[in-house]
């Protein structure tokens, strides 16, 4: 089997990262902030009913595969997916795109991922990687988050590409057949942001975008109460991972889009962009000392004094914070 | 962030096998990316959340041991799954699941469905009725 080179680059974001070094493998140079802009991919929402291991749902980005579909449409990339009804044929699928020398994205689940390490490893399935090739019976892997290319054994891929759960992957593979060489970044960028600033201010739900903030804000201040110290710290930790954990690139995604912004004033030649990843910035550091102090509470364990309380009015900060910046945001003409 | 204030808390969470990246901004104000061996509040939940499983596992070693629940439960916690994971796992429903997490019914499981809930767990099956017993 034919081994291609693959220019493996580690990113924060594995979706952000497969879409960066897979278009970069074809040509067509996008970096990773810039592929969360035009994807649209910041976002929040709290999602109280939706539990995972019983603990509340909290999400910093937008969900999984979105941003990999609305940079595709905005760039004019058109992508082959497949997912398999059983192992074999997803297999022989891989290794045939493969012998065309073509990397492929895959969706997989961490558990099974022996390169990860243990700490790392829970049943997460909406994890992307890139395969590239085969060497002695291995499969060469362009995992984005970590610092260099690795390898995986065949068993453990398939276990990994046909996880159980939420969302099962069912093998699903995608590789891109069609990317155009030059594209002009100006009216993604465009309708990325304006996406964005809308996802933030105008879904009427109490679960997401600014307003999401303010009700996982008013929720937090009374965990303790509610659902006891020990619950109330595994909400909190949850959160905290959400936001810091690998992936985001610090302060939930926050940092990553502000460097998008930045970039982009200077391909658009606009100074009030890189004003406003400034002001982003700023916005990120406030979501930092939360994260700081949530950890501190965490670490506590128990609500002593008003640990929650001083949580609830930092994360209402960052809401007044984000409500005014998405409000300039949606305002400047571009 | 400032470059200089990407944090490196290192406590070994990496297992020294890879560092993770951040965004921060440099002395001229631009974005650089910056690898960082981990961080305070991270590490404190990422520990916290172990603790929670490992909690949930000697727990169901426990109880296994009285005789109060099969293996299915200890091992479900070992391999970090919950009822609707390990269901979709071996093709049955949840409450058929919660059934077999009783000592009296476990035993009664024939081999086709053992295999199942022992590939699941990635043991052997001799594995998983030695440990019914």
């Amino acid at each position: 089997m034919s081994e291609i080179q693959f220019n493996h680059v580690q990113t924060a974001h594995c979706e952000c990262g497969v879409i960066s070094n897979i278009f970069r493998f074809y040509g067509l140079d996008i970096s990773e902030p810039m592929a969360l802009g035009i994807g649209a991919g910041l976002f929040f929402g709290h999602l109280p009913f939706v539990k995972v291991n019983g603990v509340p749902g909290t999400t910093y980005r937008v969900v999984p595969g979105a941003i990999f579909s609305r940079v595709c449409k905005r760039l004019g990339v058109k992508m082959e997916s497949h997912t398999f009804s059983s192992v074999e044929k997803a297999t022989a699928e891989l290794d045939r795109v493969l012998d065309k020398g073509m990397p492929v994205g895959l969706q997989s689940s961490v558990y099974y991922l022996p390169y990860f390490p243990p700490s790392y490893r829970f049943h997460f399935n909406a994890h992307n990687l890139v395969v590239y090739g085969k060497k002695d019976g291995n499969y060469l892997v362009s995992d984005p988050i970590m610092e260099h290319a690795t390898e995986i054994d065949p068993a453990s891929l398939a276990e990994a590409r046909f996880a159980k759960g939420f969302p099962a992957p069912k093998g699903k593979m995608y590789y891109p057949v069609v990317v155009p060489k030059e594209v002009n970044f100006a009216a993604p960028i465009k309708a990325g942001i304006k996406q964005t600033c809308s996802d933030m201010l105008n879904i009427p739900l109490p679960f997401f975008g600014v307003k999401g903030i303010r009700f996982l804000a008013k929720r937090l201040r009374n965990y303790p109460e509610k659902v006891g110290d020990r619950r109330a710290t595994l909400y909190l930790g949850n959160i905290i991972r959400m936001q810091e954990e690998i992936g985001t690139g610090g302060a939930g995604f926050r940092f990553m889009y502000a460097a998008f912004l930045q970039e982009a004033a200077g391909l658009l030649k606009r100074d009030d962009l890189s004003q406003m990843a400034q002001e982003l910035t700023a916005v990120g550091d406030i979501w930092r000392n939360f994260a700081f102090t949530a950890g501190r509470v965490c670490k506590s364990r128990t609500a002593t004094g008003n640990g929650y309380a001083e949580l609830s009015d930092l994360m209402m900060q960052c809401a007044a914070s984000e409500e005014v910046f998405f409000r300039k945001l949606a305002a400047l003409k571009l | 962030m400032k470059k200089e204030e990407v944090p490196q808390d290192g406590d070994n969470m990496h297992e020294g096998k890879f560092k993770q990246l951040f965004y921060a901004t440099d002395d001229a104000g631009e974005y650089v990316k910056v690898n960082s061996v981990g961080w305070e509040p991270e590490n404190i939940a990422m520990q916290q959340a172990w603790e929670e499983v490992n909690t949930k596992i000697e727990d169901a070693r426990r109880r296994m041991q009285a005789g109060e629940v099969s293996p299915i439960l200890y091992y479900m916690e070992k391999t970090i799954m919950d009822l609707p994971l390990l269901a979709s796992y071996v093709n049955k429903f949840q409450w058929q699941v919660k059934r077999h997490l009783k000592p009296s019914v476990f035993r009664k499981l024939n081999d086709d469905i053992l295999r199942k809930y022992a590939a699941a767990f990635k043991i052997s099956l001799e594995e998983l009725k030695k440990a019914g017993q």
